[in-house]
């Protein structure tokens, strides 16, 4: 990806498997969110270009009109990101922002109120709560509608950008318990994003750690945590805050 | 050793919500950290922010160095204000964007008379040297500088006035942890190099076990448990810090412990449940948590909870999976929902050994405590 001739992402190779959680870590500026954009097909709203390929289920997204990549985006690559605020509009009930968004991918008015409902379910939440104004729910609840219009539309991979970045540690965990199951029961392969590399060890099956636009290693969660091999990645995990076992 | 702070029976009420509902915490003289642990919503900035006088107290004393706090006035109030600094969250919200660093830093210096005006340009870049920026950035803006950098021109701030005491209010929570890290680490070392006290306020229950020899979890306005941070953390004695413990995501599979997640949403504090505040969302709750509040009382030495069912929750109870109810928000969280089936009576798992042992992992944790 670059910014005029400025180079900024230079991803070699990142792949997401079916029902696969990958956790993409790095820090501020790392490129991370970058590549979530490019990912879907947003790049140009934040004026960059994106050169190579990215390849949904073998499909390249690359050079795709815009009106093709609105039909996927939503209905095959969902993304949630950090303040779900952002991502109802404060005026309308977060039920009718759903709504829009499943009869815009072709379902009718009752279609897409069953799957609402039940998506919302899903995600351990009354129906009653899409009457609410996003100012009516918190940050947890809005976060999990946010995820729940992705389990609707029946989205194969979930782009996760720092979704737990801005909640409380309680209903982190709750929220990413709900991944995994997503994960489980739905086969949904999530791409999950963070800072955090204590949330991405618990939850991702594989890591790829960036730095200034480059990804510096990538393996399984379990090898990178343990036996880090960049020292970038090692750096990183000695700055998680750790409850002492110390007596 | 007399208490340097000591908040006893602290109420602070906003309309019609307690924020704060019967809070008594003590500060050592430093080098000392009193962590206040809890969710959004459980009080914990409001305390530090009536520590300041920012918000008045409805009931209870704040006494700090044997003096009423709410009896201050004028010069009083303005020394006391000094002694006493705070550092919030998001520095950019305490930096002005259009003041260079320099000059923010010696407002402060000017506004208390800490150095004669000339030489406050000299001390502002000591300062900046003691937080571990190059003293040059006494020219710069804060745009021009990043969270971490910015956090360490709050703190500097902060330091400028040679306060007592510092309230820092979710100071990494906003950064990256890299800068989070750093930021922990430097308060470790000025701890020690200028002995502060501090009232640390954070939702992370692993900063504090790096920086405070007490916390206080707080549930609702209210103190749920505390005591010295290691007991605490290795072996609580109350089921909320039991759920906040095992909620902190831990990089080696062999440190986290068995998952127990919370369902629900804190619970309104405009419409606090009957009984024990956390029982709506209690594995444990009994009967008796829908009616009687539990008391705060001393369940071994040091260590205070707030719960009828502490004896068990110390020595290590299971704590069943709540019922994983659909969330209807619409719950008026005064209603009692039927109690968990109370888990079988003695079935007592060996307490979770406070292991000085053999974590298989290669985590270095980052020990910015100069103990002692």
């Amino acid at each position: 990806m670059s910014f005029g001739a400025r180079n900024v992402v230079n991803v070699d190779h990142l792949g997401v498997d079916d029902a696969e959680i990958v956790g993409l870590a790095g820090e501020s500026g790392s490129g991370k969110s970058m590549t979530t954009l490019a990912v879907l097909g947003l790049a140009n709203t934040v004026g960059a270009t994106v050169a190579g390929s990215i390849k949904l289920d073998g499909r390249e997204l690359v050079g795709l009109p815009e009106k093709v990549l609105i039909g996927l985006r939503g209905s095959r690559i969902a993304a949630i990101f950090q303040s779900p605020s952002m991502a109802f509009n404060p005026v309308f009930r977060v039920g009718d922002v759903a709504l829009r968004a499943l009869r815009r991918h072709g379902l009718t008015g009752s279609e897409a109120t069953g799957r609402v409902e039940q998506a919302m379910r899903g995600v351990l939440l009354s129906p009653d709560l899409l009457r609410r104004y996003p100012s009516q729910l918190s940050g947890g609840q809005l976060q999990r509608v946010a995820i729940a219009l992705a389990v609707a539309l029946r989205a194969e991979v979930l782009l996760a950008d720092e979704p737990t970045s801005a909640l409380d540690v309680t209903v982190q965990a709750e929220v990413l318990e709900l991944l995994r199951e997503l994960r489980s029961r739905d086969g949904m392969s999530v791409l999950f994003i963070s800072h955090d590399l204590a949330v991405i060890a618990e939850l991702c099956d594989r890591v790829a750690v960036m730095q200034a636009g480059s990804i510096v290693e990538q393996g399984p969660a379990d090898k990178i945590m343990s036996a880090p091999e960049h020292p970038y990645t090692a750096d990183l995990l000695a700055s998680v805050p750790a409850i002492e076992r110390r007596a | 050793m007399a208490a340097l702070l000591e908040i006893a029976g602290l109420e602070v009420q906003f309309g019609p919500v307690r924020a704060v509902d019967g809070v008594s915490l003590d500060v050592a003289p430093g080098p000392f950290g009193l962590g206040l642990v809890g969710e959004s919503g459980s009080g914990k900035s409001t305390i530090g922010r009536a520590v300041l006088r920012l918000v008045p107290a409805a009931a209870g004393r704040i006494i700090f160095d044997s003096t009423d706090v709410a009896a201050l006035r004028g010069r009083e109030l303005r020394d006391y204000r000094r002694a006493v600094q705070i550092v919030f969250q998001d520095p950019d919200n305490t930096l002005d964007p259009r003041m260079r660093v320099g000059p923010a830093i010696a407002e402060a210096l000017a506004a208390h008379r800490v150095v004669p005006r000339g030489e406050a340009a000299q001390r502002v870049r000591e300062l900046l040297e003691e937080v571990g920026l190059d003293p040059d950035f006494a020219s710069r803006y804060p745009h021009q500088l990043s969270g971490g950098q910015r956090q360490r021109v709050a703190i500097a701030r902060a330091l400028s006035v040679q306060p007592r005491m510092l309230v820092l209010d979710e100071p990494t929570s906003a950064l990256d942890v890299r800068a989070q890290a750093r930021i922990l680490e430097l308060i470790g070392r000025l701890r020690g190099e200028r002995r502060l006290a501090y009232l640390l306020i954070t939702h992370n229950l692993a900063v504090v076990s790096e920086l405070c020899e007490q916390t206080a979890v707080l549930y609702l306005g209210r103190v749920a448990e505390s005591g010295p941070t290691a007991e605490l953390l290795a072996a609580p004695a109350h089921p909320y810090t039991r759920a906040l413990r095992s909620a902190v995501p831990e990089i080696a599979a062999s440190a986290r412990a068995a998952r127990i997640v919370l369902h629900g949403e804190p619970p309104d504090a405009t419409n606090p449940p009957a009984g024990c505040v956390f029982h709506p969302r209690c594995p444990l709750a009994i009967d008796r948590c829908a009616v009687e509040v539990p008391s705060l009382r001393e369940i071994a030495p040091g260590r205070l909870v707030a719960c009828h069912r502490a004896e068990e929750v110390l020595a290590g109870i299971e704590m069943p999976e709540p019922p994983g109810a659909v969330e209807s928000g619409t719950e008026p969280s005064g209603t009692v929902r039927p109690a968990p089936a109370p888990s079988p009576p003695a079935e007592l798992a060996p307490p979770p050994q406070p292991s000085t042992s053999t974590s298989t992992s290669t985590q270095s944790a980052p020990q910015p405590r100069s103990k002692g």
